[in-house]
């Protein structure tokens, strides 16, 4: 592969070259629809990296106490698995929060709740955006919609987890893992900082430790201050997202992954007869954009939240907008993926109503 | 301008192999281009499809609701997605494999007895390729050049015999249109 060449990957090579391309060492997971082609990518890329491990876990709660393992030394490691193999994940992810230990996890989400199927679907927006596990903590969560986002959020996901030791959850579904789009890849990354906190055996210097298990309320509620400040500043500094066609909208969707790609298809063709409809994508999905969304509400009077779930990201909306503006929620579950034909129609219904009763 | 093509047949007929040969030669052109497959429990036998879309702008759904061309290589697929090719759209139909007409009055209609011509070249695997090649005449969407610059890369490691079998089954496709 050249520098800066275009490559039609599949997504679940795209965001295995990214990881490995961003240093990543370590991948432990165990297997599950509809996202075993990422394993299958990082078993057959790792076999020829040195230096690097691959491991299927005889669990997901085995995975992602590697995970775990492998982060307390300081090294770069992810772990992919879809909803319920997630779900399996949550004490580990606790933990990995508790201890500030930097790690990436995909979740190429399926319809649910419970073994669901194996279709496109966006209904662990909550576990995913509100911790997950218990406790009180945050994941940093990316959602990419292209799949060259899809390179450079996963590129960026090692970045972010180090910067904040925190755990970061990149969520996808299963078209975005089985479709095909030419991507750039980034460099691989060498020389990356040592963390001085990682415990690595050295034998020199003071002891290091890192640990969850806080019995003094006081130390509990000073580790705790210390996360939330950390929060803060992640909600300050890392909101991203993408506005289109919304300068002079009357009405603006809100949506975010393979959601938002079929959005945009849905709004461009309202454009073309004349609707003045825009679009609102979240890229982080934590922290969630309320800026951005809330700076739209000073001209729009109404959004409508495309999910594909029943109303999880719309009180992220809700809660930005505080009353500013109408929130309308279309949910699609299941694993149903409309197309950009059917969605039109939706949307202009509820264009057409706003207009009238305007 | 972007144009979207389903292609769809039984599982096994190289489906997916032809999106995604499509797919590298608009790469290879700038172009920009989605492939999106079906996902399911697929397995061989059963029925494969995929949308691939062609432009020269931002493609914002790999998903097609009308699409400008529906290429049918069984039965099942033209029943499954004649309803949604769009009014004067293109449609290329296998005849080897589907002995019935479109009830669509609507679009235009392209027949080829792919799998026969297959046998007659020596091997019926490469009916995709015979298929591919009449795509490429009917829809202009990349060059048939760049396509055996794709199918040369695929299949020289594989086997010089195969490549060649494959771009003579391309270029009879291709003229059969002409």
């Amino acid at each position: 592969m050249k520098k800066n060449e275009k490559v039609l990957l599949r997504g679940s090579e795209a965001i295995g070259e990214a990881a490995l391309r961003a240093g990543c060492r370590c991948y432990f997971g165990y297997p599950i629809t509809p996202q075993n082609e990422l394993p299958e990518y990082m078993a057959r890329r790792m076999a020829e990296l040195p230096g690097t491990v691959f491991l299927q876990s005889e669990s997901e709660l085995a995975g992602i106490n590697m995970v775990y393992g492998a982060s307390a030394t300081g090294t770069r490691v992810m772990t992919s698995s879809s909803s319920p193999g997630v779900s399996l994940m949550q004490e580990g992810i606790s933990y990995l929060a508790a201890c500030e230990f930097p790690s990436v996890i995909v979740n190429i989400v399926r319809g649910g709740p419970g073994l669901g199927n194996i279709a496109p679907a966006q209904s662990d927006y909550f576990q995913a955006t509100r911790g997950g596990g218990h406790g009180d903590y945050r994941c940093i969560v990316l959602a990419p919609a292209y799949l060259q986002e899809a390179v450079d959020l996963t590129y960026r996901a090692f970045d972010l987890a180090d910067e904040y030791r925190i755990p970061v959850i990149l969520i996808g579904d299963g078209m975005m893992g089985q479709m095909m789009e030419p991507v750039v890849l980034p460099e691989f990354r060498k020389d990356l900082p040592a963390k001085e906190w990682a415990i690595t055996g050295a034998g020199k210097g003071p002891s290091r430790f890192v640990r969850s298990l806080l019995l003094d309320v006081h130390v509990e509620e000073a580790h705790n201050w210390k996360l939330y400040r950390k929060y803060q500043r992640i909600e300050r500094r890392e909101p991203q997202s993408e506005s289109y066609a919304t300068e002079d909208a009357d009405m603006v969707v809100v949506a975010y992954g393979t959601a938002a790609r079929i959005a945009k298809g849905a709004v461009r063709r309202l454009r073309d007869k004349g609707m003045k409809v825009g679009l609102f994508r979240p890229i982080t999905l934590w922290p969630f954009p309320s800026k951005a969304v809330a700076r739209l509400a000073e001209s729009v009077g109404k959004f409508l939240v495309f999910e594909m779930s029943m109303g999880q990201m719309v009180e992220d909306v809700k809660l930005a907008l505080n009353g500013k503006a109408e929130v309308e929620l279309y949910g699609r579950p299941g694993g149903v993926v409309v197309t950009p034909v059917e969605l039109s129609r939706i949307l202009s219904r509820r264009y057409n109503a706003m207009q009238h009763e305007a | 301008m972007i144009h979207k093509a389903i292609i769809a047949g039984f599982g096994g007929q190289g489906i997916l192999m032809m999106g995604v040969t499509l797919a590298n030669a608009a790469m290879r052109e700038d172009k920009q281009v989605t492939y999106l497959p079906t996902y399911g429990a697929e397995v061989r036998g059963g029925t494969a499809n995929c949308t691939v879309s062609v432009g020269d702008e931002e493609i914002a759904s790999p998903i097609a609701s009308n699409p400008d061309y529906l290429v049918v290589m069984n039965a099942p697929s033209l029943h499954k997605f004649q309803s949604i090719l769009r009014k004067g759209g293109h449609c290329l139909v296998n005849t080897s494999l589907v002995h019935e007409k479109s009830i669509r009055q609507d679009v235009k209609v392209y027949e080829i007895a792919a799998s026969e011509m297959a046998e007659e070249l020596g091997d019926l695997r490469a009916a995709n390729m015979i298929v591919l090649g009449s795509f490429l005449k009917i829809s202009s969407m990349v060059k048939p050049e760049t396509v055996l610059e794709i199918v040369d890369e695929t299949f020289r490691r594989k086997s010089p015999e195969v490549m060649e079998r494959n771009k003579e089954a391309l270029w009879a496709g291709y003229r059969f249109f002409e």
